[in-house]
């Protein structure tokens, strides 16, 4: 084994590192969002009492769920191309992942609806709320709250999965890393700078829920509950 | 270019899948041994062997696999050791398993009720024998759906293994795809054959989940 590691060489081409960055968060940032409304939308359906909305989200949920997240970026990629229609990376990547994590979230949300208690829907019923008004203040904020922890690591490892797409040659973090390894040939170096890359963008997105936890949910603030 | 979809190709495929199995039970297996030692080492009354197995959890649970592909694949041999697809493929699903499962365990070896521990020290059990005897036996118990789920996330996670010229299943799919050029098609095959894979372990971890909630259920009722 001849170690001479040279982190310098790599350390230089910081500019495309933090560009690859920022364009690994924006994924991450997209997919999170519209994942987030599919997740809420796709719990509904779930839950539906119209059977075949019901089993339609729930073929959803088990398809992405049962197959790999490479294999639904190619064929999002390719089907979108024979469809004739022509998209950047980019895009293509965003809506793989869209996808992809909008099942996860409707089944973490799903379960969320499934805890709340009968009692609390009858005991508001009680109290004359308008149907919106439970849905939204007792079914629909508890049961996010409930699942908050579950929703937020599914969104880093959704950030972290991101990496898959520069099979597309989407332009972010890891495909930054593939280019300037293959440009500066020091692929320990580089993956290992990219590993640590990522691992602070975890903590930053872990830090950034914490805090944004706190703020959507006073209530849990006040109980003093960890999110 | 050119040709149609044949038995050959199909066969090359189902090559391909058995490949996924392979790796896959190589992960489960090197990263069930390695992860168990986690598990232990997270339980450990030294709090140094505690914190920096904790730090080796948060930093593989914070990377993503494919940089971990890469960094055997590509950085060991930059380093002057060589390695072969396999190697690559199969150690790293061994680290990255090993952080998962490791977590996984940690849960169901502190979920064993805490009377449990104590009334095995108070018969003067050794810490092997309480381990063996009595926490094992019912963490297992525990460990088992979520253990069988997350085999689907290893299976998933093997299709990244083409990333280094590994030929299995997503590997062999693409090798057939530049030859006939019917990307779709070839894709969705890819497609329904994981899911054939995985599909059956999430009803199985489901069910087993299901049965070890009621089985709690009368337990707390008796």
């Amino acid at each position: 084994m001849n170690l001479n590691l040279d982190f310098a060489a790599i350390f230089e081409r910081w500019p495309a590192f933090l560009e690859g960055a920022l364009l690994t968060l924006q994924l991450a940032f997209i997919a999170t969002l519209l994942g987030t409304v599919i997740g809420v939308l796709g719990a509904i359906g779930r839950r539906s009492s119209h059977p075949i909305i019901a089993r339609i989200c729930g073929v959803y949920v088990e398809a992405i769920r049962n197959t790999p997240l490479l294999v639904q970026i190619f064929l999002v990629y390719f089907g979108l191309a024979s469809l004739g229609l022509k998209f950047s990376a980019f895009t293509v990547a965003a809506a793989a992942l869209t996808i992809n994590v909008g099942a996860y979230t409707t089944e973490i949300i799903r379960a969320g609806f499934d805890a709340i208690p009968r009692g609390q829907i009858e005991a508001a019923e009680g109290l004359a709320l308008s149907r919106s008004q439970i849905y939204w203040h007792v079914v629909m904020l508890p049961a996010i709250e409930k699942v908050y922890p579950a929703l937020t690591s599914q969104f880093v490892l959704l950030m972290l999965a991101s990496s898959v797409t520069s099979q597309i040659s989407a332009e972010e973090l890891t495909a930054v890393a593939n280019y300037i390894q293959s440009d500066t040939y020091r692929a320990f170096e580089t993956y290992i700078l990219v590993a640590l890359v990522y691992i602070v963008l975890s903590l930053v997105m872990r830090a950034g829920f914490w805090l944004l936890g706190l703020v959507i949910f006073p209530r849990r603030r006040r109980l003093g509950t960890p999110l | 270019m050119g040709g149609s979809l044949n038995a050959n190709h199909l066969m090359f495929l189902g090559y391909g899948a058995l490949w996924t199995i392979g790796l896959s039970l190589i992960g489960l297996l090197g990263g069930g041994i390695a992860g168990f030692v986690i598990a232990l080492c997270r339980i450990s009354p030294s709090r140094i062997v505690r914190l920096l197995s904790a730090g080796y959890v948060q930093l593989i649970q914070g990377t993503p696999l494919l940089v971990i592909m890469f960094l055997t694949y590509f950085g060991l041999p930059a380093l002057g050791v060589t390695v072969s697809p396999l190697m690559a493929a199969g150690a790293s699903l061994t680290i990255f398993v090993s952080a998962y499962l490791g977590e996984i365990w940690r849960g169901c070896f502190e979920s064993v009720p805490k009377p449990q521990w104590e009334a095995a020290e108070g018969l003067a059990l050794s810490r092997s024998q309480r381990m063996m005897k009595v926490i094992l036996p019912q963490a297992v118990q525990i460990a088992t759906p979520p253990t069988v789920g997350f085999m689907v996330q290893i299976i998933k996670n093997t299709s990244l293994a083409s990333v280094v010229g590994f030929v299995e299943l997503a590997r062999s799919g693409q090798i057939i795809n530049n030859s006939l050029f019917e990307p779709f098609l070839i894709y969705t095959i890819i497609a329904v054959i994981y899911f054939a894979l995985c599909y059956p372990l999430s009803l199985f971890s489901h069910r087993l989940e299901m049965r070890g909630g009621r089985a709690r259920i009368e337990l707390e009722a008796a």
